[in-house]
């Protein structure tokens, strides 16, 4: 506990920055739907790809309905999916990736051919692969993201950790007969955090992207269910009319990605 | 002369090594790949003649295709069959129309590979010429702007770039159509045409990608401890970019673009759909929405491979590289 505590002191900025972005865009998420001046299914206007006005906030999608609350809605659900995977992804990554480092050797050879392995099969690949057969629905999404990039979570993490893993002071926790275990999560996570955050935000991007592209080419995320990626689609007819229904959304997951990606390059830099 | 430790042969000896142990690794990954497609696709919950005739299937009609699938057969034995078949060029039927895969995917793979090579031949130069600017004028306005556009551009998803440019050049400016149709092709002005959109699209994820991954490769070199002896020299920035560093940075910007030339793939997937072209990503989607599995299986492992073969390639040039700095 009082480790923790210790920590919170000593946040650098660029990690504060990432990790107030990151809960804006999950408020947003949480409690956007809420805030729908219309629920997201409703016709309300008989023009379709109409403009900004007072009845409809960002103007009408291809049916009609109000895009605002449809946009929402996208939100919440592309934030929760990727949000979701990322985290289960990531959680099993980064506890496997400081894992490999206290366990025999013969543990993180299996382990590390596996996820090779794993890292031959592109991204987006891999994803139709599961679609073709399991269908779209949200968990098998979910999952299939937290497996996709899980691998990378892992490579970063065990880098990471391999640094640590020399530290006179886990020498000394290893002497005074601490468990694996505990050198896992109270010695060794706990110095890796800000690296670690970039990565995890990273991952994050990626999922965004995958679940955007997936459900833009119509396998992601199903009707009546709406994602960024799927309200780019169904409105792609408004193009020819620089519609807000497609520019609105096109615009949100830049700026969720591009966004998050400046934040992390700054702290890099 | 005798392999002394730090000679020459003993350098090669070790290299060679290196690379048996990178073509080991991608030997096993292949192995693992083939596995993976083959139980992602048929072991899954979720039987696909159930999914194929729908809900309102007879039991006969649903046990028939089932036994035409060879889905009443084992796990093991479906799987050597199938392997045994995708490597000795024979993938099987379409479910959906019985001709044979390889004849629906051999045309798609010429055009997907026409694509890929014409990206491949504008981006490559771009990129070099783009990356090497950004390192020669560090933190200049160049720089910052060109990082600052790659930045954007690797994190919006693709489409996104897609969709611009037909907005931009198929419905403002109208001057190409907003659909590829290869069987149109009579002159180099209608080659153009049919390719700038799709080409431009690729073009632009992938440069960015590598201008990125170049200007860190410089950047690396930059900071050796000869560049430092040459800028006390006396010698301009651009001189020791392109004489002094390029030279040693050439391994490890062959590698970046092996490595970007490979993530080309997702975008090619999109890429396809979005102006229809009737490559193989295109069939992909098509078939994968269609739940057509051969089709998705064959094309699968031929993406798979292809990235695998960019990939180590792009690892045995680094080991080589590396090892040439080693003997020198």
């Amino acid at each position: 506990m009082r480790d923790l505590f210790a920590l919170r002191r000593k946040i650098p900025p660029g990690t504060r920055r990432i990790l107030t972005l990151l809960s804006a865009w999950l408020l947003l998420a949480l409690l956007g739907p809420m805030l729908a001046p219309h629920p997201p299914g409703e016709i309300i206007s008989g023009e379709v790809f109409g403009p900004v006005s007072a009845h409809a906030w960002l103007g009408t999608d291809y049916l009609g309905r109000d895009l605002c609350s449809r946009l929402l809605w996208g939100i919440r659900y592309t934030v929760a999916i990727c949000m979701m995977s990322t985290a289960l992804s990531c959680c099993a990554g980064i506890f496997l990736g400081i894992a490999t480092t206290v366990t025999p050797v013969w543990v993180e050879r299996v382990l590390g051919r596996l996820m090779d392995g794993l890292l031959s099969i592109p991204s987006l690949l891999f994803a139709l692969l599961v679609v073709a057969t399991a269908g779209e629905s949200a968990p098998a999404l979910i999952l299939t993201m937290a497996i996709i990039y899980m691998p990378g979570s892992y490579r970063t993490s065990r880098a990471l950790a391999l640094r640590i893993v020399r530290m006179d002071y886990i020498t000394a926790a290893r002497a005074r007969g601490e468990t694996r275990s505990f050198i896992i999560l109270w010695e060794i996570l706990p110095n890796m955090t800000d690296p670690l955050l970039s990565d995890i935000g990273l991952r994050f991007i990626y999922a965004v992207l995958l679940l955007s592209n997936l459900s833009f080419l119509g396998l992601g995320v199903q009707p009546p269910m709406v994602d960024l990626g799927s309200l780019v689609r169904e409105n792609i007819l408004g193009m020819a009319y620089g519609a807000p229904a497609v520019v609105v959304p096109t615009l949100v997951i830049a700026l969720l990605t591009v966004g998050i990606n400046l934040t992390l390059d700054r702290g890099r830099v | 002369m005798k392999g002394r430790p730090g000679s020459l042969s003993a350098g090669r000896s070790v290299m060679g090594r290196l690379v048996m142990s990178r073509l080991g690794a991608a030997g096993f990954s292949l192995v693992f790949v083939i596995v993976t497609i083959f139980v992602i696709t048929s072991a899954l919950p979720g039987d696909v003649a159930d999914t194929l005739l729908g809900q309102g299937a007879t039991p006969e009609a649903t046990a028939r295709l089932r036994e035409a699938l060879h889905l009443d057969q084992p796990a093991w034995l479906r799987f050597w069959h199938w392997a045994g078949g995708m490597l000795t060029g024979d993938p099987g039927r379409s479910l959906l129309t019985g001709h044979p895969v390889s004849e629906l995917v051999l045309p798609r793979l010429h055009n997907s590979l026409l694509l890929a090579g014409a990206t491949a031949a504008v981006s490559v130069p771009l990129a070099l010429a783009a990356g090497l600017a950004c390192a020669m004028f560090r933190g200049g306005w160049f720089d910052r702007i060109v990082t600052f556009l790659t930045l954007a551009t690797v994190s919006v998803p693709v489409f996104l770039i897609a969709t611009l440019a037909v907005f931009v050049f198929a419905v403002q400016l109208k001057i190409v159509p907003s659909l590829s149709d290869i069987g149109s092709i009579h002159s180099v002005w209608q080659f153009i045409r049919v390719f700038l959109m799709p080409v431009l699209t690729l073009t632009s994820v992938t440069v960015a990608q590598m201008v990125r991954m170049i200007r860190a490769c410089m950047i690396d070199v930059l900071s050796a401890p000869y560049i430092e002896m040459a800028v006390l020299k006396g010698l301009s920035p651009q001189r020791i970019v392109l004489l002094n560093a390029l030279p040693n940075a050439i391994g490890p910007v062959v590698n970046a673009i092996a490595l970007s030339l490979s993530s080309l793939l997702g975008g090619v997937v999109v890429v396809e759909t979005v102006f229809s072209y009737p490559g193989m990503a295109g069939l992909m989607v098509e078939s994968v929405a269609a739940r057509d599995i051969p089709v998705v299986q064959c094309c699968a492992l031929v993406f798979c491979v292809a990235y695998l073969a960019l990939t180590t390639t792009a690892d045995i040039v680094g080991i080589a590289s590396a090892s040439r700095k080693r003997d020198a």
